[in-house]
C-alpha cells in the first residue's frame, strides 16, 4: 500500500476547471435559479447587545410581494431558533431573548424578488432594550462584565474554555535559569477570509417527497448534510446538499450559517425553492471572522543565542457563540505547535477563550487551525530575540532549526514532525533573496535616512487532519472517503469528498488517479461537490484536500490496480505473480510484448471473461482514507520592504518564498496557492483588520475599511522549492493550501520592524498601516483594535 | 419603465424598475451569469462589463442608464467559437482559481490591450488596482495579460500589410 | 449586494431640458452623473431621493479648454479624461498628480468631475486641487448662470452652494503663467479615500514666493484650503525651511477627526507633511519649466 509514488502526470498541466470559467460558465450559486424560486432576506441586529423587547412583522407581511416572514418565535416554536456549532456550543438561528453581536440575525423576509425582499426588512420593527456591550476581550472576564450567554444554564461568567499544552513546570525551570529572556505583547487581530463569493444558498423542500436539495456555499458538503439532519429532523437520506462552484472558501464557508436554516424553513412554509444570498456587509459583520488572538510571548535563550523554551499566554476572542471549526479535542486549534521549527527543550502555553458581543467564529481565513497565529508568535518571538542579542535574525534562525537527522521530531508540546530539510530551505530563500546584499544596502540607506527592512518568517505547519481517533469535528471523523470507477471503455471517475474553491481538484485529483494507472488525466472525471454522488468525508479546509482525500484518491486508485492485476493476469493466462506494473501496464515479468493497459482491462473486466474465485466483476474501487498523522509541510519566507518614516507608508518591495509541501503533484497550481496566500500577508499585516468602537459597532462592515491587497501593493512574488516527501502519504505530498497565509504576515512584519529598528520601535501590531506605523515611531503604538485612538 | 439595450450584439427590451442595478438586470433578467458581485461598495470589479465601450462596475450603474446602449459580458468575449487571446491567456497561465474575479479581470484586460498593447507589468497591475482577487495574489493575472499582449502581436504580425495601425475591435 | 429604494428616472437630452426636469420634480430630485458616489449611497440607503435625472447624455458639459486665460473643465468631463488631457496637465500637473489617486482605473472612466465635487465629501480630493488652485465654479439654474469661488463653494460634509434645480456646469481656472504645482496623498492602500492629501501651487518671483494655494482634504481644513499657510508664504523666501513652517501653519489651522483611517494627531501630522512635500515639488516643476537664463 506504500509504493513510492509514480513520477510521470505529474506535472504542470492545463486546469480542467478553466474553460467554463473563462467563458464565464461557472455555476455559482447565486446562478442557480429554479421555478417559483423565492428570495430571502435577513433583518440583522443594529446594536452589539440588546434584549428584545418585541418584534412586529404585520408591515412586512402586508407587503404585496411578501410570502413570509419568519422570526425566532416561530422558529422555536419547531425547536429550530437554536443550533449546535461547530464547538460544541450552541448559536441563534434567530433571535428570541436577545441579541448578542451587531449584524445577529433577527428576523427572514421571503419574497418574490430580492429588492422586494430588501424593502420588507424596512418594515419590520423592532424594539431593543440595550445592554452594556463587552467589546474589549481582556475586560470580558471582569467582575460585573455583562453576562452574554445567559441563555446557557448555570454559566455565570463570559469563559469559554481555558485550555493548556506542554509541561509547565519544566518550562518555568528552564525560564528561571536561563540567561536571557525576552517577552512581548502582541495581538493577532480580527480578521476576515472575505472570499470574493459571498455565502448563500438555494433551498428546495420538495412538498410531495420530502426531499430537501439545497445548493449552498459549503466547503463541507457532508458534514452540512449530516447537521441538517440532526438540526432540523428531516431524514439524512432525504437530504442533498450540492456544493456548486464556490467562489473562494478559505475557511468562510465551513460553518452552517442561519441564512441557511432560515431559506430551508422558508421553503417548508412557502412550498417554494428560496434562495438566500447575504450582500458583504453580511459577510463582513456577521460570518465566520478569524484570528482575534490577544497573546503574550516569551523566549528563553542562552546569551550565544540557543533557544531554550517559549511561553505563551494567550486570550483568545470567540465572539457571542463558539461557533469555531477545529477538531473537538482541540479548542485552541493546534496553537500549541507555536515551538515552530526550532530544536526547544521545553515549552507551554495556556489559551483562555472569551465571549465577546462580536460575531461568532474564530477558526477561519486559511489558518490550519491556529497555526497562523502560533507562527505569526514564535517568528515574532524569534526576531526580538535576535534584536536582544544584537544577531543577525537569519543567523540565529539557522543555529536553532531543527536538524533533517532529528526528525522524526517530538516537540515539546507533542506533535511529532516527520520530515523536512530546514536549514536547505532557509539557505534558498537567503540565496534567491541574496540577503547578504540587503543587509549591505540597508546599511547603505541607513546612513542617508531612508529605511528599507528585511524580515524573515520560517514556519512549520502540521495539515492534513486527521487520525480519527483524534481528530473528529461534532463526532465525525475526519477520513475521507473516495471511489473509483472505471468504466468498460476505460474512463474513469472519482468521486471524492472534498470540495474545491478554486484548489484546482477536478485537474489534481485527475493526475493522482491518472499517474496510478497509467490513464491520461484527460480520462478522468472528478465528481465533488454532490453528497448523493460522492461518498462521506469532512470536506476541504486545512490544507486537507490534498493529504487526506488526495491520499484517498491514490489508495483507490491502488486498489483498482491490483484488481486490474487479476484481470489482466486472468486475460493473459498467467498468475499474477507472473506481473510487474510497468510503463502503465500489467506486463509479464521480462516479456514486454506481453501486456494489458487499464483501458483493455477494464474492458475485459466488464465481459464475459472467466474470472478468478473471489474477484468480482467490473473495475471498481472505495476506500475510506484515516490519516496515520498530520503532514508537515514547511517553509522559508524572507520579505523586503520600504518605509517612509514621514508618512508611515510601507512598501513592499521584494517577497522570496521557498515552501517544501513533499511531492507537487502540479506545480503550476501548487505555485498559484502560495501567490495567493502571500498576498494574504500583505493584508493582514498591512491594512486589514475587523475593528469595532468601545459600543459593538462594526468598523470593517465594507470593502471601503475592511481593506484587502490589490495588485498595486503585491510585488512580483519569488518562489524557490525544496521537496521533502511525506514519509505516510502515499504519494508523498503534504498539502499547501494554507502555507503561505500561515508563513508570510509574520515575514512582513518582521520586514517592518526591521525598517524601523533604528527608531527604537521594538514591537507593532498589525495591521501596520500608516497611521500605526507613524505613531510607532514617535513611541505612541496604535491599539490595533481601537485604530481611532 | 422599458429600456432596450444591445448586449453582446443582441437587443434585448425588457421592463424594469428605473433602481435595478444594471448587474442584476445582465444576470437575472437577461441570464447572463457571466458577471458577478462581491461587494456593496464599489470595490471589488467582479461586476465589470463594458458599457458602450468602456468598462464599468455594472453594481453601480442603473439599468435604465444603460438604455440605448451597448454592453459587453464576458460570454461575448469569444468571437465565432475562439477564445479572445486574453481568455487563452488566463487559461494558459493559471491566472484563475475560483473563477470569481475572472470575468472582470478579462475585461479590463480586454481594454487595456486595446489601448495599450505593450503594457508594463506595473501598468497591468494599476489597470486593475480597482479589482479584488482572493486567490490568485495577482501574479498570474499579470502573467496572463502579459501573455495576451504577446500573443496578440503575434497575431497582428501575421496580418501586417492588409491593415495598417491598431486594430480597431468592432463591437 | 444592497440595493436602492424605489425611485423615478428621467433621461435629460441638454442642459435646459435637466433643468426643467429639476424644477419639475423639486427639491428630492437629484442629478446622476457617473453615479458612482451617488448610487453607492443610494444602494446604502443614506441617499432617497425620489427622482434621478440623468445627466449622461450631455456631451457638451464634457470639454476641457483654454477660453480668455482661464482652463475651463466641464462638468461632465470624466475623471479619466482629465486626467489624459495634456492641456490640464501642461498647466496644472496638480490636476494630473490628484487624478492618479482618485479611486480605480476603472471607476475614473465613469466618474466625474462635477459629481465628485457635487458629492462634497469631506475627504474628496478634487475639491482640495481647485481650492488651492483658487478655482471658480460655474452654476446654472433656468434663471441663468453664477460664479462662486471654488473656496466658497462647499458648505459642510456632502453639501455645497448648488441648490435644488440647479447644475453645476464648469470649474474655472485662472492661468498665470510660471507656477508649479503638485499634489500629495497618502492613504492606507490603493483607491482609498485620503486619510490625509495636500495640494500645493505656487508662483515666483526671483526667489520669493510671489503667490501660493494650499489645499487640503481630508483633515477637517476649512473650505479645503489654508489661508493662513498661504499667507505665510507669499513673499517668503522659496526654500524647504519656509516650506516646513508653511507645513506647520497648515497642520496647525484644521481640525482632524479621529477615525478608523488614523487618529487625529496623525492626520493633523500629515496635514503638515504633506503640504511641506507638494510645496517642494511645485517648487521644482517651477524650476523645471523656468527658462534656462534664470541661472
Amino acid at each position: 500500500m506504500s509504493r513510492p509514488a509514480a513520477s510521470e502526470p505529474y506535472g504542470s498541466v492545463p486546469r480542467k476547471e478553466d474553460p467554463r470559467f473563462v467563458r464565464g460558465k461557472g455555476t455559482f450559486v447565486d446562478d442557480v435559479t429554479l421555478p417559483g424560486m423565492l428570495h430571502g432576506a435577513m433583518l440583522r441586529s443594529p446594536v452589539a447587545h440588546a434584549r428584545i423587547v418585541s418584534i412586529d412583522i404585520a408591515a412586512a407581511q402586508a407587503h404585496p410581494s411578501v410570502e413570509a416572514v419568519i422570526t425566532g418565535e416561530m422558529l422555536a416554536g419547531r425547536g429550530l431558533a437554536w443550533m449546535p456549532t461547530l464547538s460544541g456550543d450552541v448559536q441563534a438561528v434567530l433571535a428570541t431573548d436577545k441579541v448578542r453581536f451587531q449584524g445577529q440575525e433577527v428576523a427572514f423576509v421571503v419574497a418574490r424578488d430580492r429588492y422586494s425582499a430588501r424593502d420588507a426588512l424596512e418594515l419590520i420593527s423592532v424594539e431593543y432594550e440595550p445592554l452594556p456591550a463587552v467589546v474589549d476581550a481582556s475586560r470580558a472576564l471582569d467582575a460585573g462584565a455583562a453576562l452574554i450567554r445567559d441563555d446557557l444554564p448555570g454559566r455565570a461568567d463570559n469563559r469559554i474554555f481555558d485550555w493548556e499544552a506542554g509541561d509547565r513546570e519544566a518550562t518555568d525551570d528552564v525560564f528561571a535559569a536561563a540567561q536571557v529572556v525576552v517577552g512581548c505583547d502582541m495581538l493577532y487581530p480580527r480578521s476576515h477570509p472575505a472570499p470574493l463569493e459571498t455565502c448563500g444558498a438555494v433551498a428546495e423542500v420538495d412538498q410531495l417527497t420530502g426531499r430537501l436539495t439545497i445548493w449552498c456555499t459549503t466547503q463541507a458538503p457532508h458534514a452540512h448534510r449530516t447537521l441538517y439532519a440532526l438540526v432540523t429532523g428531516l431524514p439524512e437520506h432525504k437530504i442533498r446538499v450540492i456544493s456548486p462552484d464556490v467562489g473562494g472558501g478559505f475557511g468562510n464557508k465551513v460553518p452552517i450559517y442561519p441564512g441557511y436554516l432560515c431559506a430551508i424553513v422558508g421553503s417548508i412554509i412557502t412550498g417554494k425553492p428560496v434562495k438566500w444570498m447575504e450582500d458583504r456587509s453580511e459577510n463582513l459583520m456577521s460570518t465566520s471572522f478569524a484570528r482575534d488572538y490577544h497573546m503574550h510571548g516569551e523566549i528563553a535563550a542562552t546569551r550565544d543565542g540557543k533557544i531554550l523554551g517559549l511561553r505563551a499566554k494567550v486570550l483568545a476572542d470567540h465572539g457571542a457563540f463558539n461557533g469555531a471549526a477545529q477538531p473537538t479535542k482541540f479548542p485552541a486549534g493546534f496553537f500549541h505547535i507555536f515551538t515552530g521549527s526550532y530544536d526547544l527543550r521545553a515549552a507551554h502555553c495556556e489559551v483562555t477563550g472569551v465571549y465577546t458581543n462580536k460575531a461568532p467564529g474564530g477558526v477561519a481565513y486559511s489558518c490550519s487551525f491556529r497555526i497562523t497565529e502560533a507562527v505569526y508568535l514564535v517568528e515574532r518571538m524569534v526576531d526580538l530575540l535576535a534584536r536582544e542579542l544584537g544577531a543577525d535574525p537569519a543567523e540565529l534562525r539557522m543555529q536553532n532549526l531543527l536538524r533533517p537527522e532529528q526528525f522524526p521530531y517530538t516537540c515539546p508540546t507533542g506533535w511529532v514532525y516527520d520530515s523536512g530539510d530546514y536549514p536547505r530551505a532557509l539557505r534558498t530563500a537567503l540565496d534567491i533573496a541574496g540577503y547578504a546584499e540587503l543587509r549591505r544596502e540597508q546599511a547603505a540607506k541607513r546612513d542617508r535616512g531612508e529605511y528599507m527592512g528585511i524580515g524573515i518568517s520560517f514556519f512549520t505547519e502540521g495539515v492534513g487532519a486527521g487520525p480519527r481517533k483524534h481528530m473528529d469535528i461534532l463526532g465525525l471523523g475526519m477520513a475521507d472517503g473516495a471511489d473509483l470507477r472505471v468504466h468498460p471503455t476505460g474512463k474513469a471517475v472519482l468521486s471524492v469528498s472534498c470540495q474545491t474553491q478554486g484548489q484546482g481538484h477536478e485537474t489534481t485529483f485527475a493526475q493522482i488517479v491518472a499517474a496510478e494507472l497509467g490513464l491520461s488525466p484527460d480520462d478522468v472525471e472528478v465528481v465533488h461537490g454532490d453528497t448523493d454522488r460522492t461518498p462521506f468525508g469532512l470536506g476541504t479546509y486545512g490544507s486537507r484536500s490534498t493529504a487526506v482525500s488526495g491520499a484517498a484518491a491514490a489508495v483507490v486508485a491502488r486498489k483498482v490496480r491490483d484488481r486490474a492485476r487479476l484481470v489482466a493476469a486472468a486475460m493473459m493466462e498467467v498468475s499474477p505473480d507472473d506481473l510487474e506494473w510497468a510503463g502503465g501496464t500489467w506486463r509479464v515479468k521480462g516479456d514486454p510484448e506481453h501486456a494489458r493497459g487499464i483501458g483493455e482491462i477494464a474492458m475485459a473486466a466488464h465481459s464475459g471473461l472467466d474470472l478468478p474465485e473471489g474477484v468480482e466483476g467490473h473495475l471498481d474501487a472505495a476506500t475510506v482514507y484515516n490519516p496515520p498523522n498530520l503532514t508537515f509541510p514547511f517553509g522559508a519566507y524572507i520579505c523586503v520592504t520600504d518605509v517612509d518614516p514621514g508618512t508611515g507608508v510601507v512598501s513592499v518591495r521584494r517577497f522570496v518564498a521557498v515552501d517544501d509541501c513533499g511531492v507537487r503533484i502540479n506545480p503550476m497550481i501548487v505555485e498559484g496557492q502560495i501567490h495567493g496566500g502571500l498576498a494574504d500577508g500583505v493584508g493582514m499585516a498591512l491594512m486589514q483588520a475587523i475593528t469595532f468602537d468601545s459600543d459593538g459597532n462594526c468598523l470593517a462592515g465594507s470593502f471601503m475599511d475592511y481593506l484587502l491587497p490589490t495588485a498595486v501593493e503585491c510585488p512580483s512574488w519569488e518562489l524557490g522549492t525544496t521537496v521533502t516527501p511525506s514519509p505516510h502519504h502515499p504519494i508523498g505530498a503534504k498539502g499547501v493550501g494554507e502555507s503561505a497565509t500561515v508563513g508570510s504576515p509574520a515575514a512582513v512584519v518582521n520586514s517592518v520592524l526591521d525598517a524601523l529598528a533604528p527608531f527604537g520601535v521594538r514591537h507593532a501590531d498589525m495591521p501596520l498601516t500608516p497611521a500605526s506605523v507613524w505613531r510607532a515611531i514617535q513611541g505612541r503604538p496604535l491599539r490595533a483594535d481601537w485604530p481611532a485612538d | 419603465m422599458r429600456i432596450t439595450v444591445n448586449v453582446n450584439g443582441t437587443e434585448y427590451s425588457r421592463v424594469i424598475e428605473p433602481r435595478l442595478l444594471l448587474i442584476h438586470f445582465i444576470r437575472d433578467d437577461l441570464g447572463l451569469t457571466g458577471s458577478h458581485w462581491g461587494c456593496d461598495t464599489s470595490n471589488c470589479g467582479a461586476c465589470i462589463v463594458w458599457l458602450d465601450e468602456q468598462p464599468v462596475k455594472s453594481c453601480t450603474v442603473l439599468a435604465p442608464m444603460a438604455d440605448g446602449r451597448r454592453i459587453l459580458t464576458v460570454e461575448g468575449l469569444a468571437r465565432g467559437g475562439r477564445l479572445d487571446p486574453v481568455q487563452q491567456g488566463f487559461a494558459r497561465c493559471h491566472g484563475l482559481q475560483c473563477g470569481f474575479c475572472t470575468p472582470g479581470m478579462m475585461l479590463t484586460a480586454r481594454w487595456l490591450l486595446d489601448h495599450n498593447p505593450d503594457p508594463t507589468e506595473a501598468q497591468i497591475r494599476e489597470a486593475i488596482s480597482g479589482q479584488l482577487c482572493r486567490c490568485t495574489g495577482y501574479e498570474n493575472i499579470v502573467r496572463s495579460v502579459r501573455w495576451a499582449a504577446d500573443h496578440e502581436a503575434a497575431v497582428s504580425a501575421d496580418t501586417a500589410g492588409q491593415a495598417g495601425g491598431t486594430r480597431a475591435r468592432p463591437r | 449586494m444592497q440595493v436602492p429604494a424605489y425611485v423615478e428616472y428621467e433621461r435629460a437630452t441638454s442642459v435646459d431640458h435637466a433643468l426643467t426636469l429639476l424644477a419639475r420634480f423639486g427639491p428630492e430630485a437629484r442629478i446622476l452623473a457617473g453615479g458612482h458616489s451617488l448610487i453607492p449611497m443610494m444602494k446604502l440607503r443614506l441617499a432617497q431621493p425620489e427622482t434621478l435625472v440623468d445627466i449622461n447624455d450631455l456631451d457638451d458639459l464634457s470639454y476641457l479648454t483654454v477660453t480668455d486665460g482661464e482652463l475651463r473643465i466641464g462638468a461632465m468631463t470624466r475623471h479619466a479624461q482629465l486626467l489624459d488631457s495634456a492641456l490640464a496637465g501642461e498647466h496644472f500637473a496638480i490636476l494630473h498628480d490628484a487624478e492618479r489617486v482618485i479611486a480605480d482605473p476603472v471607476v475614473r472612466l465613469w466618474g466625474t468631475v462635477g459629481g465628485s465635487l457635487c458629492q462634497a465629501d469631506p475627504s474628496e480630493d478634487l475639491s482640495a486641487a481647485f481650492a488651492a488652485l483658487k478655482a471658480v465654479m460655474v452654476i446654472q439654474n433656468l434663471e441663468g448662470s453664477r460664479t462662486v469661488p471654488a473656496r466658497d463653494f462647499h458648505t459642510g460634509p456632502y453639501e455645497t452652494v448648488v441648490a435644488p434645480g440647479e447644475l453645476l456646469t464648469q470649474i474655472r481656472i485662472p492661468i498665470v503663467p510660471g507656477g508649479g504645482s503638485a499634489y500629495e496623498k497618502v492613504g492606507r492602500r490603493a483607491g482609498d479615500w485620503p486619510i490625509g492629501a495636500a495640494g500645493a501651487a505656487i508662483w515666483l518671483d526671483g526667489d520669493t514666493v510671489a503667490r501660493a494655494g494650499v489645499g487640503l482634504t481630508a483633515v477637517g481644513a476649512e473650505h479645503f484650503c489654508s489661508a493662513p499657510a498661504e499667507d505665510f508664504l507669499c513673499g517668503a523666501p522659496a526654500t524647504p525651511q519656509t516650506f516646513a513652517r508653511a507645513g506647520q501653519i497648515a497642520a496647525e489651522h484644521c481640525r482632524p477627526v479621529s477615525d478608523q483611517r488614523g487618529p487625529a494627531d496623525y492626520k493633523r501630522h500629515l496635514a503638515g507633511e504633506l503640504t511641506t512635500r507638494a510645496l517642494l515639488r511645485a517648487l521644482a516643476r517651477v524650476r523645471a519649466h523656468a527658462p534656462a537664463a534664470a541661472d
